[in-house]
């Protein structure tokens, strides 16, 4: 019911939102659980196993019963707390885990079914037979048990991420966290506030950073706190250009918990009906939302901090049926205030029982000589004490203490640069506490964690079974691991585990709390990465121009390079085998821009090659590019490239597109950390320069046009594997390198990168007149398969230098990465599966990667298995499929028919094991 | 976790990469035999309860190795010194 007047809402501003499809009214200020309150629901949801009718039990982030589905369509959102749902209007919301409607649940018969469904039950009664699980048990708890529904499509908002520094950051704000923000600000430190509710007009600190709807979560390494602000939830949708969340990572030098204190239960029967609530919480949705809770109530109490609630009560409309304080004597304040509002008080007494269908209606008081009071009540506000909420004290492993006097953990050892004020460090909490965790009799029905519904009766069973230790009988009656993380369950449940075994609370333990606080959407946590945005995509510097072309475009690590370059009616088949042949009978274009380009100078350049590659570079003369082959310290291949000596001090390597990264940190490594002394330096320029390949028997023809002409290309003068510094187009600079890929004569040309598209048209315009085409990856696939090029798929990260041929490429006069342990005797075994070409007996039949390899008339079992087919295309040179593979002894074995096996795709038949090298084995091409 | 980098100041955690162990040494002998100081070397790694110096990479920063010695039970930062500075001293 609505107060006439008081509280922080805004009657001057009516909002209208639905409950399971009844309209409501509530003021501008309200949450959705005050504004339900005011319009006398008390209903707000079923439990999860035993299907209960819940209400609203706190004011706050701990509420463990008023879940709700919020919003609608993509934007529905599951388990949201009613306490934490600031109101706006058209809110929608429904209740969950109920069916077919909320007063009418048919699977309360869980209910009646508890003992099926107490302690441990996930582990008993699902037991057998095994093949049940599948089939009946994890359907039948998933449909049962489930509370909201996931919205199953797209979220159809965004979020960032950010991170914020300050020199205090302060946790809540309360009075005791105002106070330290204000405190730590005078001083002239950058102070930035956070409190997860809703903005409040008492902090007004314009040098302080105020975050309201921020929860603080997590505390991490290096003062580093995870932090959650609620941009827009507190509206219908997002304002323009705005985020739903953000995540922050705010970085402080010092920390203050003001986090204050969350109220604890009392175990009694029924203590989960509707209209049993914390008696701070009465008192919020009196004093805050101006909202009484029913018209009726019994207050019961342990300790002295529930004289504000009661004072909160009398002062409003609400009657006070009683005083229900458990302690043999009830403090003076607690009877003052009671004799001035005429209220009953029995000390030494204790409700030990809620009666009512859908809410509460009545209670029993059980008196202090042993007879049974009834009282009429619709509300009953109970407090057991405070808990500190010290949760992210322990994020750190630091773990609470128990302090004897006021009955709760209190923060003991705090993360590095945190200090806990107020409630928080239990200050002025729980005055003159009696201990009081269970009532006698409690039972079966007696809540201990509302949302996991574990009750007084299941943590006695737990004990009699075994479970004692805290975290056994955490995991084994699931107290405390909902989504509230039991912030309302976890001591009570402690206590009556220590009261079962004998001990004290401090003898029993507690469990640490981990991050996060309250839950986390993952959303926030990814921010914009998401979708294509997961990761960067990067362009080639010829992106535009392939495009203008109709180039298809296919994902390579982070670069977005063109496939093929389809002619009207091409698949991409036909577009590939056009542009392989064109490339072996004419000439073509390809951007190879996207290997990793690292420049390295110095006196010490090629001392430093020497140790990072297998071969020998020493006598590299300058102008000369070669080819070579690095290991890893573990002796397995780790990439292969081209290396250009461009001048004395002054090398450019090339490694694939896949290790670009992988390679120039692994360099560093080797000359910061194992060779300090080699003056040498690396910088990588994959980005600074854009590369385009020419090949084909009429390259030269075309290069001839754009080189100026005072640099001779000619064969004589530039031969195969040359390489120098040129100019193009009349005077942009250039590197040339007679490199091939294709098998081709050909040439690389690297120019700064923001000329990659103009060369690329130069190229298409000088190579006009031989029927130049530009080639995508697949035609450079086909070509290097056709070559016999390892590439990543035999680069696989297990192969060895002699598995894939380069046993040649070992020194055995030099130190060098790898070397070592490539000479292992296994590493070197003949038997590994290495390198063979594959081509079918049947020319009809299709090679695919991943077919395995068997002898001819072996059967099909793993223990036959003699490798596998590692690439494979359709080779329009020879007009059939070609592949490559790791075969075991298979250096030794050309010739040889095997059968080629691959169940999945239905492929079985014969090939033959030929050269890896199928196209111009004696390189002929290369130095024409 | 924040890495106060040499070259570049405090920075958090996710511009560094973890290398692991910097207290093994490459052995000194060319490398001709996989001899057993070569598989201890590429293979065997310490665990310590508490004060590790192992290597990092600011990968989103100044491309430096660097040798931090962290306890780790608690991932306290002591040190930070570049790779190369460490390596060269090593070496001298
Ligand atoms: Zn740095």
């Amino acid at each position: 019911m609505r107060l006439s007047h008081g509280g922080t809402i805004d009657r001057s501003k009516p909002i209208n939102f639905t409950f399971d499809g009844q309209s409501y009214q509530g003021y501008a200020g309200d949450t959705l659980a005050s504004a339900l309150l005011a319009n006398g629901v008390k209903l707000v949801g079923r439990s999860f196993k035993y299907h209960r009718p819940r209400g609203i039990l706190s004011a706050g982030s701990e509420e463990p019963n008023a879940l709700v589905e919020l919003r609608m369509g993509a934007r529905r959102e599951p388990n949201t707390r009613a306490t934490m749902v600031e109101l706006y209007d058209g809110l929608v919301a429904h209740s969950q885990n109920r069916f077919p409607s909320l007063r009418h649940d048919l699977l309360s018969i869980n209910s009646k079914l508890s003992p099926f469904f107490a302690a441990g039950f996930y582990y008993k009664t699902f037991m057998w037979p095994a093949s049940f699980w599948e089939k009946l048990y994890e359907p039948l708890i998933r449909k049962a048990a489930g509370l909201g529904r996931n919205a199953g499509l797209a979220d159809a908002d965004t979020y960032e991420t950010g991170h914020l520094f300050c020199d205090v950051l302060v946790i809540g704000a309360g009075e005791a966290g105002v106070k330290a923000a204000y405190e730590a600000a005078i001083s002239g430190a950058r102070v930035i506030l956070c409190d997860e509710q809703a903005p409040s007009d008492a902090v007004d600190m314009p040098s302080v950073k105020y975050l309201p709807r921020t929860t603080v979560f997590g505390v991490y390494d290096g003062g580093t706190y995870g932090a959650v602000e609620r941009v827009a939830d507190h509206l219908a949708v997002p304002a323009a250009h705005q985020p739903r969340q953000r995540y922050w990572r705010i970085v402080a030098k010092r920390s203050v918990l003001a986090t204050g204190a969350i109220e604890r239960p009392l175990v009694f029967t029924n203590n989960d009906l509707p209209g049993v609530m914390l008696a701070g919480a009465v008192e919020t949705y009196i004093t805050r939302y101006a909202v009484a809770p029913g018209g009726r109530a019994v207050l019961f109490i342990n300790h002295d901090g529930a004289v504000s609630a009661l004072a909160a009560m009398g002062h409003s409309v609400m009657a006070v049926a009683a005083v229900v304080d458990a302690r043999a004597e009830s403090s003076p304040v607690i009877r003052e205030i009671a004799a001035a509002f005429s209220i009953p008080v029995f000390s030494g007494a204790v409700i030990q029982r809620a009666r009512g269908r859908l809410a509460v209606e009545s209670v029993e008081v059980l008196t202090r000589d042993g007879g049974v009071v009834r009282f009429d009540c619709d509300v009953v506000a109970m407090s057991g004490g405070w808990n500190p909420a010290l949760h992210l004290t322990s994020h750190l492993d630091d773990k609470p203490v128990w302090n004897d006097a006021i009955a709760a953990f209190v923060p003991d050892g705090l993360p590095p640069g945190m200090t806990a004020v107020g409630a928080a460090a239990g200050e002025a909490i729980n005055l003159n506490i009696v201990p009081l965790w269970s009532v006698p009799g409690a039972d079966a029905k007696a809540f201990v964690d509302f949302q996991n519904d574990v009750t007084a009766a299941d943590i006695r069973l737990a004990k009699q079974e075994g479970f004692i230790a805290v975290e056994h009988l955490k995991r084994y009656t699931t107290l405390g691991m909902a989504t509230d993380q039991g912030k309302t369950a976890n001591v009570n449940g402690l206590a009556l585990m220590a009261m079962a075994t004998g001990k004290t609370v401090p003898q029993t333990g507690t469990t640490r709390f981990r991050p996060p606080y309250t839950p986390v959407a993952l959303g926030a946590l990814a921010g914009p990465h998401r979708g294509k945005s997961f990761k960067p995509t990067r362009l080639t510097p010829t992106h535009e121009w392939a495009k203008s072309l109709g180039a298809v475009f296919v994902e390579t690590g982070l670069w977005l390079r063109a496939q093929y370059f389809p002619k009207m009616g091409e698949d991409w088949l036909a577009a590939t085998n056009r542009e392989v042949l064109a490339v072996r009978q004419r000439v073509g274009i390809c951007d190879v821009t996207t290997l990793g380009k690292i420049d390295i100078q110095g006196p010490d350049a090629a001392k430093f090659l020497e140790c990072v590659y297998t071969n020998s570079w020493t006598n590299l003369a300058v102008g000369r590019a070669r080819y070579g082959v690095m290991l890893r310290e573990d002796g397995f291949v780790m990439d292969d490239g081209t290396t250009a000596r461009i001048s004395e001090q002054h090398y450019v390597m090339t490694t694939t597109t896949a290790n670009a990264g992988k390679v120039f940190q692994h360099l560093e490594f080797c000359h910061q950390w194992l060779w300090p002394e080699m003056d040498v330096r690396l910088i990588s320029i994959t980005d600074q320069w854009a590369q385009i390949a020419l090949a084909g028997p009429h390259a030269r023809d075309v290069l001839q046009k754009i080189v100026d002409k005072t640099f001779d290309v000619s064969n004589a003068a530039f031969g195969y594997m040359a390489a120098g510094e040129v100019t193009i187009c009349g005077g942009t600079p250039a590197r040339l390198f007679r490199l091939s890929f294709s098998g081709e004569l050909a040439y690389e040309i690297a120019v700064p990168a923001r000329f990659g598209g103009a060369l690329a048209a130069a190229l298409m315009k000088a190579g006009e007149e031989f029927g130049i085409v530009p080639y995508g990856t697949e035609a450079l696939g086909v070509m290097r398969i056709e070559k016999g090029h390892p590439a990543g798929n035999e680069l696989n990260g297990q192969t060895s230098a002699h598995d894939l041929g380069f046993g040649k490429l070992l020194s055995k006069k030099k130190d060098f990465i790898g070397r070592a342990m490539a000479a292992r005797p296994a590493l070197m075994d003949q038997a590994r599966p290495n390198l063979v070409g594959l081509k079918p007996v049947n020319e009809a039949d299709r090679l695919r990667g991943g077919a395995h390899l068997l002898a001819h008339d072996a059967q099909p079992v793993a223990a036959n298995d003699q490798g596998h087919v590692t690439s494979a295309a359709y080779s329009p040179t020879f007009g059939h499929s070609i592949g490559l593979a790791l075969l075991k002894q298979g250096a030794a074995r050309h010739g040889e028919i095997i059968r080629v096996y691959d169940p999945i795709r239905n492929g079985d038949f014969l090939a033959e094991v030929v050269n890896p090298v199928f196209y111009d084995a004696q390189g002929s091409r290369l130095h024409a | 976790m924040r890495i106060v980098c040499p070259h570049c100041g405090e920075r958090g955690l996710q511009e560094f990469l973890y290398h692991g162990d910097a207290t093994v040494t490459r052995p000194r002998d060319g490398g001709a035999e996989p001899t057993p100081e070569w598989t201890d070397y590429v293979y065997f790694r310490e665990n310590p309860n508490g004060t590790h110096v192992e290597l990092w990479y600011h990968n989103a920063g100044c491309h430096a190795w660097l040798v931090v010695t962290r306890n780790l039970r608690n991932h306290l930062i002591t040190a930070v010194e570049t790779a190369h500075d460490v390596a060269l001293g090593r070496s001298s």
